[in-house]
């Protein structure tokens, strides 16, 4: 590679992550003015922080969202590992197809559909049982949308797998849920963990099904933001951007850290 | 679907592991009746109230299903695609405003145009992560992935701040105090403002395939077309761009297909002029309260979107069974 194509393409890289990052340092600094306006700087103030700290109903909104997040994200790792089980070990069967269109439909499909039709579910006249709107919905809509996306993480995981292991408990009297629970979870725990945390991520933030499935008990983060920004816009929203960016930055960096050693210790034991 | 080409995997049904017998069927049944009820169903049920007629009621409409006597009786009411179809073929009244017409012509063309902004901005970004140090794509990619980790609405609330068109948004206040304009441009509230904001939320999906395309791209076939005497541009044209086409695909269809049904970005950035689908069957379900007609637009655009989502099916599929 030449040297002008060299520069040319870090020049390139680096124009990428500015667009991709002042955005997100633009918010960053305007939490910290001590005016209303949410773009002019009237010099350093932490008042926008404090009224972060002083507003219950966005804990409350908060709260909820972790809720949901952690119940999702457990419910579709349950599924998707289930899902991933069914891709990669069951062979063709009939109907096999369908099931792998049927896993990760949800992931590519515009999510006003996907609201419009639990909605149409949840609120349906003859299936009493379900409760109509509300957390419950939320919840079920959150787990259908990212057990997909686990299933894609734990599949790759298991066909990379060497089904050796298996075999040789199995072939010493393990009983198959043993071997499944000993020896295949944590080969692919790192997938399962990954898929979590995504799955975590992608219920914190979604605001379509959410908003689509909310009642007025059920008003995720995301619900209230959304609210809030047609409400007129306060440099409280860039306190709470700011406070979301480090959390996430922390947490990325470190889960990536933990995977990757993870990962390592794992590949070289199995060697 | 291939089974990998492990010596374990060859052996005909070797033994099993998690599944055998009745386990394999319990293990099935969870994700199957799963996303049978909760995926399947509700799809169908849009369908159904897409082929129902509108009411003053909760839910405000009536199956088609509904007989009188309780015997089963079906009856379609197409009068949402009835008039889906004379507003978009313009059979209505004369100079009624074309609402439907104009949410799907903006957001085929909106998600067009990002999809072609995201490919032209992405490759060449995807291209030199791949050619990175292997010590620090790893780190590269993760700087990609760390915005989308964050909150999505809030990276919208960041646009408009910038494209703020009074003199305190924040692009204003650049070209203002560099004397570049004397009025502050209006940057919000426009299509423009839509398809930065699409570009922005959606360029990690298309960068993502085409790394993970690029980076497995095979080097000595570059060496070879330069010692056959291929100059560099010849060689990408030749080699590179027809290998990475699979990605090309998966990204582009990643972008296309959430663009054509968003909702927030048109809602936060395009104002009250830019009317999208995902708006209108926001609008019909919401405040309208129509929603044969929410779920006939509904039906509308996941037919328009099958061709799309096949290619990428297709092409995740080959993904996974190629080199």
């Amino acid at each position: 590679m030449n040297g002008l194509r060299g520069w040319g393409g870090r020049a390139w890289l680096l124009g990428v992550y500015a667009f991709l990052y002042v955005p997100i340092l633009c918010l960053v600094v305007f939490s910290f003015t001590a005016g209303e306006i949410t773009t002019q700087f009237d010099g350093f103030s932490l008042r926008w922080y404090a009224a972060l700290a002083h507003d219950a109903e966005l804990h409350r909104a908060v709260l909820l969202s972790l809720r949901i997040g952690a119940l999702a994200a457990s419910a579709a790792v349950v599924l998707g590992a289930a899902a991933a089980v069914v891709l990669v070990r069951f062979g063709a069967y009939f109907g096999s197809r369908f099931f792998a269109g049927m896993m990760t439909a949800p992931m590519v499909m515009p999510e006003v559909v996907v609201g419009l039709s639990l909605v149409l579910l949840f609120t349906h006249p003859a299936l009493p049982l379900l409760s109509g709107r509300g957390v419950l919905a939320i919840w079920v809509a959150h787990a259908t949308l990212c057990a997909g996306d686990v299933a894609v993480l734990v599949a790759s995981r298991l066909r990379e797998m060497d089904r050796a292991l298996e075999e040789a408990a199995l072939d010493l009297g393990c009983p198959p849920l043993k071997v499944f629970f000993v020896i295949t979870v944590p080969v692919i725990a790192p997938a399962l963990i990954a898929g979590w945390l995504l799955a975590f991520t992608l219920s914190m933030d979604d605001f379509v099904l959410a908003a689509m499935l909310s009642d007025p008990g059920s008003t995720t983060l995301p619900v209230l933001v959304f609210a809030r920004l047609h409400h007129g816009l306060k440099p409280e929203i860039n306190a709470l951007a700011t406070v979301i960016v480090v959390v996430v930055s922390v947490a990325v960096l470190a889960a990536n850290r933990l995977l990757l050693s993870a990962q390592r210790r794992g590949a070289l034991r199995l060697r | 679907m291939k089974a990998p080409a492990t010596p374990a995997a060859a052996r005909p049904d070797a033994a099993s592991g998690p599944g055998s017998g009745s386990g394999r069927l319990w293990v099935g049944l969870l994700p199957w009746l799963w996303m049978l009820s909760f995926f399947v169903l509700p799809f169908a049920l849009i369908v159904n109230v897409s082929l129902s007629t509108p009411e003053l009621a909760v839910p405000p409409y009536v199956s088609p299903f509904a007989g009188e006597s309780g015997a089963p009786a079906f009856h379609p009411d197409p009068s949402a695609y009835r008039r889906l179809g004379d507003e978009l073929l313009a059979r209505g009244a004369a100079g009624a405003e074309r609402q439907y017409l104009a949410a799907f012509a903006n957001s085929l063309l909106l998600a067009s145009l990002a999809t072609l902004c995201c490919l032209l901005i992405g490759y060449p970004f995807a291209y030199h992560i791949a050619r990175a140090r292997a010590s620090a794509r790893n780190t590269l990619l993760m700087l990609v992935m760390l915005p989308f980790w964050t909150s999505f609405l809030l990276r919208v609330y960041a646009w408009m701040g910038l494209l703020d068109s009074s003199e305190v948004g924040l692009i204003n206040q650049l070209l203002l105090a560099l004397g570049v304009v004397a009025e502050p441009l209006p940057l919000l509230y426009n299509g423009g403002a839509v398809l930065v904001g699409m570009v922005y939320s959606y360029l990690p999906f298309m960068v993502l395939p085409l790394y993970a395309n690029l980076v497995k791209l095979d080097l000595r076939l570059l060496e070879a077309a330069r010692d056959l005497g291929a100059r560099p541009s010849i060689a990408f044209l030749r080699v590179t761009l027809p290998l990475s086409r699979r990605g090309i695909v998966a990204g582009s269809m990643l972008v296309f297909i959430p663009a054509v049904g968003e909702f927030v970005i048109p809602d936060l950035l395009g104002g009250g002029g830019v009317l999208t689908i995902g708006r209108r069957i926001w609008d019909d379900f919401g405040p309208n309260q129509d929603w044969p007609m929410a779920a006939a637009v509904a039906v509308l655009m996941v037919l328009m979107l099958i061709a799309p989502i096949m290619l990428l099916h297709r092409h995740g599929r080959a993904r996974e069974d190629g080199p």
